[in-house]
């Protein structure tokens, strides 16, 4: 059953249709996705608490610099941030900005365009994009080629870790545990569509009540859309919640890496060798015929 | 004359060694880093150990390529620095590559060609080295600073292509082209006949110097 939740769409660092994909029995009409209601977050932290529970982490060291960013950053074993942003308005008015970080399961996810190794990301058919540190070879390419920033290296055991939109517990039929935990309910958790459907009408009850008229959906189609999605404040100023890229892309030298380069190198090894083949076809080898030797000998 | 059919010592076996030494640590690195490189070429990384094992000895193995040609800088520099002879020898390159040496003007130890791959070998050894020195701790560099990480590797596979294609050259030519070359690499020792024809001037120099200096038997 769990099995048929999680099926495989593609993997990295392999080439042609990675083994199990699409094989019809679980193939689904459907995609998951997390939709993070921003305007109701209190930044209590207890979706950071549950993601280190679930996933078995100690709590980190707590800093303290003035701010309530008592945990400066993403790390290997902190999937999941509340980003604390004291945000200044034109008319100085100001205002809290809590929003919480953590991958956004691209729908075209940059970090397995740039993995090499085969298999140490795998995105299944219901959106989640998920990282397999069996096969991982620590090269952080998949940091490269994140337009949001977000997987984290383990400098002891060299491999990369970040948010798995719980796979584990959605293939057991069961929501994301910092949904679970969050007890305003600003995290929803459903089918890509029920989510899209409940932000739009969230969106135009924000509009409808509050002077939020720029409120909308964060749904970037750069990276062909996310399964983890915002509800904003003002979608026009992404930027202003700790970060996030208005128009999120795979950077292009990627892509080109990736793609054109990698098949233009291929192309030149392949036609290298059978340039040295057409050469011995063509004219042979040199060979010194020793009978001629004495000819040539020094009287 | 008897001597002058005995086989002429061309590589000791410092050279020899050392040559294969090089060959060894440029092929490991190659081949890991072509499974790196594409998805196609993977399988050489599960053959050689697996994804994690081929990149953590990739960069060290590479080390030791750019240490050996270094080694080569120091053995063989003076007899890789062009000559005005290779010159000539160059613009007579298309006799060459059809096989008609008799009209080809004499050169040294090496010939234009071997020349050009040590340099090539020794240009493309020194990107890929500061290039791969880069990749090898990119958490390092700041998430804002990746860029430079595209950048090293745009040169370091750009590097590796170009010495790929020097490689398929020199192999072709080490082993299916020039009858007699592999042979002189492994066992050190080539015909008087194969010296005069394919290095005229090395072969007048060492047999001269055999002859000033008494047969040791
Ligand atoms: C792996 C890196 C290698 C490097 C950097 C390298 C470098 C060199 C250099 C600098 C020379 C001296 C003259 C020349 O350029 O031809 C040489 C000679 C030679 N190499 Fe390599 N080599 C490598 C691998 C190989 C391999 C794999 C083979 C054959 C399977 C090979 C076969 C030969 C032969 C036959 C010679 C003697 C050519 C002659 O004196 O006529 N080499 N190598
Ligand atoms: S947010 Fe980054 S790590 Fe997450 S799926 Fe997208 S590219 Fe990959
Ligand atoms: S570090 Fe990232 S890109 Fe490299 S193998 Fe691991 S998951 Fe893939």
């Amino acid at each position: 059953m769990s099995n048929s939740i999680l099926q495989i769409k593609q993997i990295s660092g392999h080439s042609g249709v990675a083994p199990g994909a699409n094989s019809g029995a679980g193939r689904q009409d459907y995609t998951v996705a997390k939709l993070i209601d921003v305007t109701t977050c209190i930044g209590c932290k207890a979706c950071e608490v549950a993601c280190l529970e679930w996933n078995g982490y100690p709590f980190r060291e707590t800093q303290f610099d003035n701010t309530y960013q008592t945990m400066p950053d993403l790390e290997w074993n902190y999937y999941n941030l509340i980003r604390f942003n004291e945000h200044t308005h034109a008319d100085n008015t100001f205002q809290w900005l809590m929003r919480k970080d953590g991958c956004m399961h691209c729908a075209d996810p940059g970090c397995l365009r740039a993995c090499p190794a085969d298999g140490a990301i795998v995105q299944y058919t219901n959106g989640i994009v998920d990282f397999q540190q069996d096969n991982c070879i620590g090269c952080q390419y998949c940091v490269t080629g994140c337009p949001f920033d977000i997987p984290r290296f383990n400098p002891e055991t060299k491999k990369v870790h970040k948010c798995t939109l719980c796979s584990d517990r959605v293939g057991a039929g069961l929501e994301p545990a910092c949904v679970k935990a969050c007890p305003t309910g600003c995290l929803h958790f459903g089918s890509k569509d029920d989510m899209l459907d409940l932000a739009e009408k969230r969106v135009a009850q924000i509009r409808e009540h509050t002077s939020y008229k720029d409120a909308g959906l964060y749904d970037p189609q750069g990276v062909g859309g996310t399964h983890v999605m915002y509800v904003l404040h003002d979608t026009n100023n992404p930027e202003a919640y700790g970060g996030l890229p208005k128009d999120p892309r795979v950077p292009w030298m990627v892509k080109l890496w990736k793609g054109p380069l990698k098949w233009l190198g291929n192309f030149a090894i392949v036609a290298g060798i059978a340039g040295t083949v057409m050469h011995y076809m063509r004219f042979g080898p040199k060979e010194v015929h020793e009978t001629q030797k004495r000819e040539g000998d020094r009287p | 004359m008897t001597e002058s059919r005995a086989a002429i010592r061309r590589y000791t076996m410092a050279e020899r060694l050392g040559h294969w030494f090089a060959a060894f640590v440029y092929i490991y690195p190659l081949l890991t880093g072509l499974a790196f490189y594409s998805p196609h070429f993977f399988w050489l990384a599960v053959m050689l150990g697996g994804g994690p094992t081929s990149r953590f000895w990739h960069p060290w193995v590479g080390l030791l390529f750019a240490a050996s040609l270094l080694w080569m800088l120091g053995e063989w520099g003076a007899d890789m620095r062009i000559t005005d002879a290779d010159r000539q020898w160059e613009k007579a390159i298309n006799h060459y590559i059809r096989n008609e040496d008799d009209q080809l003007p004499p050169v040294g130890r090496f010939n234009y060609g071997q020349k050009v791959f040590y340099w090539v070998m020794l240009f493309a050894g020194t990107m890929l080295l500061f290039s791969g020195l880069v990749l090898w701790f990119p958490e390092v560099l700041a998430r804002q600073a990746h860029w430079l990480l595209l950048l090293a590797i745009f040169v370091h596979v750009g590097a590796a292509l170009i010495s790929i294609g020097a490689f398929i050259i020199h192999v072709y030519m080490g082993t299916a082209m020039v009858r007699g070359g592999f042979t002189s690499i492994v066992r050190g020792e080539v015909s008087p006949a194969w010296a005069k024809e394919h290095h005229r001037l090395w072969y007048d120099r060492v047999t001269q110097q055999a002859a000033q200096t008494p047969p040791k038997s």
